[in-house]
């Protein structure tokens, strides 16, 4: 009888933790949803939780209007679909031959300590930024998805995975005159379906998300990729706090537009929403993968 | 020479990626030269002046400094150590939850703040944490004043630290879910039989086993020293709250792209790659010798 209490609390703690784990990460999520469908005073006034006060769509259909949103969504969405492309091709002609050993490929060596190097050590922000302006592609899409062309990280990974492979496979292909990029492509690729699908998300989410390289190298508004877009709209009024007092902040938020941007977050987060499900399967195996391998 | 043909298509096949790095790791490598010049774009790098490491002195000279590497190493300090010992005791207590649904519920749940962008992360904490935000409202029902949190140096690096922890705690537990499922059920089978209580079982049983993967995490995360997060603090911070929340690479980027000091942002910049990849390097190794762990 005793122990079966002392389990009960047990059991009742655990549950205790994770309720309160699971709610602080919604929450912040919710509260945001929650505030883009309420009406600007009760949003201002901090009232709105989880559910939206004086429920209106008003933040929505001024949004609507916004071209410039969609625009910089149409901009992110052609990022990540050619960022992509270019990640994932790179990174399966890299992964490939660096999966073989010194006996195969004796300068496989070098070529590693090169790309590894590039991943350990770099020129810095302001060298790349000047050879960006030099190489003449500023305000061009090619800025935000050449320098990261070759996802250091995820060639990695690939390799791994590509290690794990039974020699066997690629001995029997080469022994019926498969090529190398046959046998890459054809009997490599498919096997390695997990840690592919794991770099792809990666490659989409990092190119999603990224806000900074559109800062630094896109001047023209009509191509600025849609967090660059968010950054620079709330960027403005946070900035603005300094020197003020509370009174003028609290001002200065009346006329803010804190409903309608937080609209626009909530738009700009359905693509991960829409693929979370795969992150989730792949991800879990692609940290495993990366971080504890044997 | 039939051997010479068989390599040839490796080559090939590294050679565009190889281009790319090249261009766009090898060469700004190089371009790190300015950091010893006197910069100037109309003369380039061939026709700039050398200066010696008179940047580099400049930077131990100005006041600002010290306290930018005292922010982003009590940052990046405080990130690493909670970084591990939040997902760690996360992992350890979700494994104890019995109810399979239930657990794949919070799963789900907690691994979805990382997989949002800093700038959306930001906007959200602005919107609760700011002057009329939620959390403020709820000090305001407790009678107590409004705190401008992400305008005060008292609170600025608590939620720096804070919701980093939080964006990451259940994706970083991971690692350790994954520690916990490799270990032997027949221990925890034979610890039931001796009457072990299910707190026993973590202190002697999982938690001791899955150290060899936290002592791994713990120094493979060294070379994070010098990384205090760009991205979060760039979309949280504003002038009010330099004092305790610039960082190095945050100073890099006002210093070279925003008061055009190309050669003294780079100097900067080139310092901490340099020592951070010093630290990288002497993790690695540690982790080679005591955990037998190689990246390649």
């Amino acid at each position: 009888m005793k122990k079966r209490k002392h389990i009960s609390l047990f059991d009742a703690v655990v549950w205790l933790i994770l309720i309160i784990s699971a709610a602080s990460c919604l929450f912040p999520i919710l509260n945001t949803v929650a505030i883009s469908f309420s009406d600007k005073t009760s949003a201002l006034t901090g009232k709105v939780g989880l559910i939206p006060k004086n429920f209106t769509l008003a933040a929505y259909e001024a949004l609507v209007q916004e071209t410039q949103f969609f625009r910089s969504f149409l901009n992110s969405v052609v990022r990540v679909i050619l960022g992509t492309a270019i990640n994932m091709f790179l990174s399966v002609m890299m992964a490939y031959p660096l999966s073989k050993d010194k006996t195969a490929f004796p300068s496989r060596n070098i070529y590693m300590w090169i790309v590894v190097f590039t991943m350990l050590f770099s020129g810095g922000l302001i060298p790349t930024f000047l050879l960006i302006n030099q190489l003449k592609l500023m305000d061009t899409i090619w800025a935000l998805v050449l320098p990261g062309a070759v996802p250091v990280f995820s060639v990695i990974i690939l390799m791994n995975f590509f290690k794990g492979i039974p020699k066997g496979l690629e001995e029997a292909a080469a022994m019926d005159g498969a090529s190398p990029w046959y046998i890459m492509w054809r009997i490599f690729v498919p096997l390695a379906k997990p840690a592919i699908a794991t770099i792809a998300l990666f490659a989409i989410v990092n190119h999603w998300n990224a806000f900074f390289d559109g800062k630094i190298y896109i001047n023209s508004p009509e191509k600025l990729p849609l967090q660059t877009y968010i950054q620079s709209l709330t960027a403005d009024t946070s900035r603005r706090y300094a020197n003020m007092t509370y009174d003028q902040i609290l001002r200065q938020q009346q006329l803010s537009t804190l409903t309608f941007n937080s609209a626009k977050i909530v738009v700009s987060m359905i693509p991960i929403l829409a693929i979370y499900p795969f992150l989730q399967k792949y991800f879990v195996s692609g940290i495993v993968m990366g971080a504890v391998k044997e | 020479m039939k051997k010479k043909r068989h390599t040839l298509p490796y080559h090939l096949m590294l050679m565009p990626g190889m281009v790319f790095l090249l261009i766009f790791s090898i060469v700004p490598m190089f371009g790190a030269v300015i950091a010893f010049q006197k910069f100037e774009p109309v003369k380039g790098i061939l026709g700039s002046q050398f200066v010696g490491l008179a940047n580099f002195k400049r930077l131990f000279l100005i006041p600002d400094s010290k306290q930018i590497i005292f922010n982003t190493v009590y940052i990046a300090v405080f990130k690493m150590l909670l970084n591990i010992i939040v997902p760690l005791f996360f992992a350890v207590v979700l494994n104890e939850c019995r109810r399979k649904i239930f657990k794949r519920c919070v799963q789900t749940i907690v691994y979805l703040p990382n997989f949002l962008s800093w700038v959306i992360v930001a906007v959200m904490l602005g919107n609760m944490f700011g002057p009329n935000g939620f959390i403020n409202s709820i000090l305001g029902m407790f009678g107590h004043e409004p705190i401008l949190f992400l305008a005060s140096n008292t609170w600025f690096r608590p939620l720096i630290i804070g919701s980093d922890v939080w964006k990451g705690f259940g994706y970083g537990a991971i690692v350790y879910l994954a520690a916990i499922m490799n270990i032997d059920t027949s221990l925890y089978e034979a610890a039931d039989i001796d009457g072990a209580s299910r707190m026993q079982k973590i202190t002697k049983i999982t938690v001791p086993l899955i150290m060899p993967t936290v002592i791994l995490m713990a120094t493979l995360s060294l070379g994070n020293v010098l990384n205090a997060g760009f991205d979060q603090i760039f979309n949280l911070y504003s002038p009010l709250v330099y004092e305790t929340g610039d960082i190095i690479d945050t100073y890099v980027y006002r210093m070279g792209l925003v008061q055009l000091q190309y050669s003294f942002g780079t100097a900067v910049g080139l310092l901490k790659s340099a020592v951070s990849f010093v630290l990288i390097v002497l993790s690695y190794k540690l982790a080679d010798r005591f955990a037998g762990y190689r990246i390649f």
